[in-house]
């Protein structure tokens, strides 16, 4: 509790007691014999009355001042001299002091659930250790750490702001970026992203941005502003609240006036019109909706995915239509050669021939072709080293010229056919290597490999050497993700891919391959729709196609890796970013972010966002519908002034702790 | 130019969406918003005028909520 509220529940306490006391005593004798002076009992209750809402009072007469007559101050200051004017001074005092005891209620409960949702986003680093020269060490705030800085991170503290790790190697904590909870090992020249915390190893790092631009200030940034995009339901509460006081209030005025002018008996009907003044106020709504809906965005990024504001959590609870990007979103996004079939050589040789044809080239899958050579090469140099410490003999050193010989080799001519493949000249040999297409424009005779994924075939000196296949591996999260979507109400999965149509259902049938084994209840189709051979303009198209079909009954997202696909992102009802932990442009484009590239997490969020929108409606039913029940009692006297306390006050405490359920990820 | 408030004493959600209504209102401002689960506002605004506009704020915020202290 703050000084503040503490100082309140004192005051309250002592209100309490003060009037428990007159109570008791007004049953005694000595008070009968008091009250016969007609001042004696307003005066008496006048005590607790006032030390429990003098402050009620003075903010009601400041903001009256003001201007402000729709003050919920002023409204429960009316109603309080309201009750004293009928002389029911103890329900006047009972009214103000659990009025008091409620606020008291809901604001511990408001600021301890923004506590927990602040502990849960509490990723900001407090300082940072800056190196200077002579290699001492001094912290300082991480704002005035300057690009390029030396910043030394000791076991246990948080990586203040983006670098790149210059000495040491550790495993840092991702878990507040991502909400994956397995540590990823960084070694020298990693870069590492500011709120991971460090592992056990110290790291000597060079900043590479600024304070404000690095991952953790724009995450920050980004959830703060989460708050201010309302959604529909906030909206509703907005309007509802503007006119819900007024109307209430001009209805106790009339209810005070009309009937008692009618009846003539006053004291019935302003006793009635009290209990409106009470619940004049929309507190209940306005605090709980916006909280559910700032719960559901702690909840979401506590698992690693960013929403960007309240209604966009909103729309993503009634998506009907995901479509997915294929490269990086449901498949790696590594090209890795995966097939090698040697025709008269050796798989070594075919690899390297092939990676010294392809090394000037800077097409991904000359890339694969060069990095697995690489790794070959070094396997086998590891293995030369190993048999030269064994033998100590000559050979090794024949091997070791033969490896540097290697590293010489000089490509005299090097042409690049687009659409085919290179042909390059190396040591006066021709050697070429490319697609079908290639092998068949020089006449070169070759087994075809049907293989899906990229073949590249390698000829010699016009003599065929054999194939290479390249190819994308799907993520092993990718089915439990299309399994999970399809429970959680989606109607409809697409795959939107550039690549050709047989490379698109080599994937979904990839994905559909373990699917009894893995899910056997699962019925139906993991990806309904492929869309093949798409240019980024056409994806929008899609995406278009696919709103314009749901006809407003339903949302579709799309879900890509962020590169390129802007357009489609800003199209889509809900664009997810994936694999953004990092990349701006993606988080910039996007409406939901998922920092790491796991798919699973699309159908987790929604699992949220379903929870917070119901937790929502649930708290404006039931706040709305106790008022309204009290109202009407009221009006009709079967309603007390406690009731109505309870209707204001006690429904906004129940509808706040509800709300806080939408923090718990289940 | 767009900045960042915090807020003390923030103790009512109705509160906090009337001093948004009427910041609003301001002549100057382009968007603001007052948000009461982190107890900040962002305000949107002309660059010259911002002081005077910033004033301004603090005085219509005043008038909705005597409590709430706009730490600048």
């Amino acid at each position: 509790m703050s000084p503040k509220q503490k100082k309140t529940l004192y005051r309250i306490i002592t209100a309490g007691i003060i009037y428990g006391i007159i109570l008791v005593w007004s049953h005694m004798d000595s008070y009968a014999d008091l009250i016969e002076g007609r001042w004696f009992e307003p005066v008496v209750f006048l005590v607790p009355f006032l030390l429990a809402g003098y402050d009620i009072v003075l903010k009601a007469i400041k903001n009256i001042c003001h201007g402000q007559v729709f003050d919920e101050n002023f409204l429960m200051l009316v109603a309080g001299i309201g009750a004293y004017g009928i002389q029911e001074y103890s329900e006047a005092v009972a009214v103000i002091l659990f009025y008091q005891v409620g606020e008291l209620f809901q604001s511990y409960a408001v600021g301890k659930s923004r506590k927990s949702i602040a502990d849960m986003m509490d990723i900001c680093p407090e300082y940072a250790n800056i190196e200077s020269e002579d290699g001492s060490t001094e912290e300082v705030d991480p704002d005035d750490v300057e690009i390029g800085s030396t910043i030394v991170i000791k076991p246990g503290e948080r990586v203040p702001i983006d670098c790149v790790i210059l000495t040491g190697d550790s495993y840092l904590d991702t878990s507040a970026l991502t909400g994956e909870s397995v540590p990823r090992r960084a070694a020298a020249g990693d870069e590492i992203y500011s709120g991971s915390v460090n592992g056990n190893g110290l790291l000597r790092c060079r900043t590479t941005k600024a304070y404000e631009d690095s991952t953790v200030s724009k995450i920050l940034e980004l959830v703060e502003n989460a708050s201010s995009r309302k959604s529909k339901h906030e909206n509703f509460i907005h309007r509802f609240a503007k006119y819900y006081t007024p109307i209430v209030t001009i209805g106790a005025v009339l209810l005070a006036i009309v009937p008692s002018l009618i009846t003539g008996d006053w004291a019935e009907w302003i006793r009635r019109a009290c209990t409106f003044l009470v619940i004049s106020c929309p507190c209940a709504l306005v605090i709980s909706v916006p909280m559910g809906f700032f719960s559901g965005i702690g909840a979401a990024s506590s698992i690693g995915v960013l929403v960007k504001g309240s209604n966009h959590l909103e729309a993503v609870a009634g998506v009907k239509t995901v479509c997915f990007d294929k490269t990086g979103t449901l498949t790696k996004g590594e090209f890795k050669v995966n097939g090698i079939y040697p025709f008269g050589c050796s798989e070594q040789e075919l690899l390297k021939l092939a990676a010294v044809a392809e090394k000037n080239s800077t097409h991904p899958v000359a890339k694969a072709i060069c990095d697995a050579a690489d790794t070959s090469c070094s396997e086998s140099r590891e293995m030369t080293y190993a048999f030269n410490v064994e033998s100590r003999d000559g050979k090794g050193s024949k091997e070791g010229k033969e490896v540097s010989e290697n590293e010489k080799i000089s490509i005299s001519e090097y042409t690049e056919i687009p659409g085919q493949g290179v042909l390059v000249n190396v040591g006066g040999e021709t050697v070429l290597a490319g697609n079908d297409k290639l092998m068949n424009a020089y006449g070169i005779e070759f087994k075809p490999v049907s293989e899906l994924g990229t073949v590249v075939y390698v000829a010699k000196n016009g003599k065929y050497q054999g194939a290479i296949v390249i190819s994308d591996s799907i993520k092993a999260e990718s089915i439990d993700a299309l399994v999970n979507l399809k429970s959680t109400g989606v109607n409809k999965c697409v795959l939107l891919t550039g690549d050709k149509k047989n490379q698109a259902e080599a994937v979904v049938d990839e994905l559909s391959k373990d699917i009894k084994k893995k899910h056997p209840g699962f019925v139906g189709k993991l990806i309904d729709e492929i869309e093949s051979e798409l240019y980024p303009q056409d994806k929008v198209a899609c995406v278009e196609k696919y709103i314009g079909e749901l006809n407003g009954n339903g949302k579709v997202a799309f879900a890509g890796d962020g590169i390129n696909d802007s357009p489609v992102l800003t199209r889509a009802d809900i664009g997810i970013a994936m694999g953004s932990l990092g990349s701006d442009a993606a988080i910039e484009a996007a409406d939901v972010v998922i920092m790491d590239d796991n798919p699973a997490k699309i159908s987790a969020v929604m699992k949220i966002a379903s929870k917070t929108l119901r937790i929502v409606k649930e708290n404006i039913v039931f706040a709305l519908s106790v008022k309204f029940l009290v109202l009407i009692l009221g009006a009709l006297g079967f309603a007390s002034m406690w009731a109505a306390v309870f209707a204001d006050v006690g429904v906004a405490i129940l509808a706040i702790l509800n709300s806080m359920r939408a923090l718990k990820v289940d | 130019m767009k900045k960042k408030f915090k807020l003390q004493d923030l103790d009512c959600a109705n509160c906090a969406q009337k001093m948004e209504d009427a910041i609003k209102k301001i002549d100057g401002v382009t968007d603001a918003s007052v948000s009461f689960m982190t107890q900040k506002m962002s305000i949107d605004a002309d660059d010259e005028r911002f002081e005077a506009i910033m004033d301004e704020v603090v005085k219509v915020c005043k008038k909705v909520e005597p409590d709430c202290v706009i730490l600048r």
